[in-house]
């Protein structure tokens, strides 16, 4: 075998140009394929990456009722539904995919926030001291809560950015007194996302999912929400995930942990997962089904290469017939021409592959570059793509091989 | 004993009739014989040398060679036979252009599975023996014509045949090269090996110890020649 391999690269370093013509197909084919794939990859690392966020790996666990939002009205808690303890959230963060664990309420459009004559109509959140740890919030400056602050019921707030130039009109809050139900409460610090963690909007459903995001936040000590809203409402749960793909999993595990833990048997209420992890994968799901077409069409190069390869690897039986006639008259069995000439077309088309391989590769960045999109190299797909040039070989090598292997001795030494 | 060819027929179909190209051969070789088979163009005598070269089987009668019947072989069992039995020397040298002089002589051995080690000393050793030690990295054509066919009888003894089988050796050759060939099979010759040689011309036929004339499919002779 190794012999036919080295008799295989003198015969195409000895026919450079023809060698070359001929890989071409195969390696217009090959290029097209693993620029396509590359694409692909890279499209839907970017879909992924844009509306889940890059390394947060969050998704929301919120009240449903009857499988739909539940909506906070005044009326605190429904009935069968249990305030989360903190020792449910420890519990939580021992779960299966689950790494950290963090209690909020939430209103999206907080009515009666003030800060002076100003209304506020951001969203408010009651947080506990795990939430910034979780949602990647970073303080700007100022200082963050404590246990302190919830164990005592300090009516502390803290702002993110968007709210500070909004509502503060360019003022250090720090210090700033603001009126939420007629409550006061003094601004501590002020905190922003890391540049990471936040979702790019590019859509309306986007928009919608994080619009409480762009008119600002004020964030108050989860233990301070009774005081503002004078009931105990039902919390939501921020779940950090070991990592992005454990985000489908580790949230279901803690919906269906409180909808055990929290509820009454029969409730109509139960605790669902946000599966932004599996919007993510339906959307790279479209996309992957309108590139997975363009395959075919590169296929079909591949094809058009192999009807090239055997063409030339035909003529190549007929150019060499004395060559088959000697090699049989002193010796040669049929199944070592058929593996010479097997060999030969599979090494011719292995290397069109790998030379494929490296245009594509190469042509999926200046696409890249061009477009605008990203490229990512898939490794599978790439030994895939040689792998199945070899076969290509093979598969039309093997009638001009069974040709060659079939030639009679007298008759091939003799012609002319 | 090397070969016995008793009764031979080869026959071939030409439309709705019957060519008989060989008729009732019978010839016997024993081992350090050097002969010498001579006849005109279309005599058969090409296909006699296909016959004894097991590259074709007989329409009838017996070939043995050594206690192998030809006639019952399969492909594989002749091309195996060809490859250790038997050595090749064409008219035109039939070597690889691409490949040196001692990858082709080597090429033989390649066939017989002999490691690559094994091949490249056994091939050394034979261009030696033609004296071509020389040329072993020499492509063919940069190598003159009685040289071509010296790197051929070197490829054609390598293996260590019973039996040589020289077609024509001189036919493409000048007179000063052929009558160095002609020299070299005298070597080989008294140094043990078993020729057969086919030829058309009766100067070269006379250098053997034997000769055979064929004569429209017929073989007649056999006589030692006396110097």
């Amino acid at each position: 075998m190794l012999e036919n391999i080295t008799l295989s690269f003198q015969g195409i370093w000895a026919h450079k140009m023809r060698s070359f013509l001929t890989m071409l197909g195969i390696i217009i084919g090959i290029a097209s394929i693993i620029t396509i794939v590359s694409t692909i990859k890279g499209t839907n690392e970017q879909i992924k990456e844009d509306l889940i966020g890059s390394g947060n790996n969050v998704v929301d666990v919120t009240l449903k009722q009857d499988n739909t939002t539940y909506e906070m009205g005044y009326g605190g808690l429904p009935e069968g539904v249990s305030v989360i303890s903190e020792k449910t959230r420890k519990t939580l963060e021992k779960l299966e995919g689950v790494k950290e664990v963090s209690l909020y309420r939430k209103r999206t459009w907080s009515e009666n926030v003030f800060y002076r004559n100003t209304q506020y109509s951001g969203a408010l959140y009651g947080i506990d001291t795990h939430y910034f740890s979780v949602n990647g919030y970073v303080l700007d400056y100022g200082r963050g809560f404590t246990d302190f602050d919830n164990r005592t019921f300090h009516k502390c707030a803290i702002v993110d950015t968007a709210t500070s130039s909004s509502l503060f009109g360019g003022e250090n809050p720090v210090g700033k007194v603001i009126e939420i139900n007629k409550e006061p409460f003094v601004v501590i610090g002020v905190a922003g996302k890391l540049q990471n963690s936040g979702p790019k909007i590019t859509t309306v459903q986007e928009y919608q999912t994080y619009a409480g995001n762009s008119s600002g936040s004020i964030f108050i000590p989860i233990d301070d929400w009774p005081i503002a809203y004078q009931y105990d409402e039902p919390q939501m749960v921020s779940v950090k995930a070991d990592s992005t793909d454990d985000m489908t999993k580790a949230g279901k595990n803690v919906a269906d942990a409180l909808s055990v833990s929290q509820m009454k048997t029969g409730s109509k209420f139960s605790y669902a997962a946000d599966d932004l992890l599996k919007r993510a994968t339906q959307m790279q799901n479209l996309s992957s089904a309108t590139n997975r077409q363009l395959l075919w069409i590169a296929g079909i190069s591949l094809l058009v290469g192999g009807i090239g390869v055997m063409n030339i690897m035909l003529v190549s039986v007929t150019e060499r017939t004395k060559e088959i006639g000697l090699k049989k008259a002193i010796g040669a069995k049929r199944k070592r021409i058929l593996a010479q000439f097997l060999t030969e077309a599979a090494v011719l088309t292995s290397l069109g592959g790998l030379i494929g391989v490296g245009s594509g590769i190469g042509f999926s960045q200046v696409f890249s570059n061009v477009m605008g999109t990203r490229a990512a190299v898939s490794i599978p797909a790439c030994i895939i793509a040689v792998a199945f040039s070899m076969a290509i070989g093979i598969i039309f090598g093997l009638l001009p091989a069974v040709k060659a292997s079939n030639l009679n001795p007298i008759d091939a030494l003799r012609s002319e | 004993m090397i070969l016995e060819m008793t009764n031979i027929n080869k026959d071939y179909p030409m439309g709705k009739s019957i060519l008989h190209v060989l008729k009732n051969v019978n010839l016997t070789v024993m081992e350090k014989d050097y002969i010498a088979i001579m006849g005109p163009s279309g005599s058969g005598k090409t296909t006699l040398m296909n016959l004894i070269g097991c590259l074709d089987v007989p329409t009838s009668g017996t070939y043995m060679l050594g206690n192998r019947n030809i006639g019952t072989c399969s492909d594989n069992q002749l091309a195996e036979v060809r490859n250790k039995e038997i050595g090749f020397v064409f008219q035109s040298f039939h070597l690889l252009p691409k490949m040196t002089a001692l990858d082709n002589v080597a090429m033989p051995l390649l066939f017989a599975g002999v490691k690559k080690k094994e091949r490249r000393e056994r091939a050394a050793e034979a261009l030696k023996i033609v004296g071509l030690e020389d040329r072993m990295t020499f492509l063919p054509d940069q190598l003159s014509g009685g040289q071509c066919q010296r790197v051929a009888i070197a490829r054609a003894i390598v293996g260590k045949p019973r039996l040589l089988l020289a077609d024509e050796p001189t036919g493409a050759l000048d007179s000063v090269s052929g009558k160095q060939v002609m020299q070299l099979f005298r070597e080989l010759h008294d140094s043990g090996s078993t020729i057969i040689m086919i030829t058309h011309d009766a100067n070269i036929a006379k250098q053997a110890d034997t000769m055979y004339t064929i004569f429209d499919g017929v073989l007649s002779g056999g006589e030692e020649q006396v110097e």
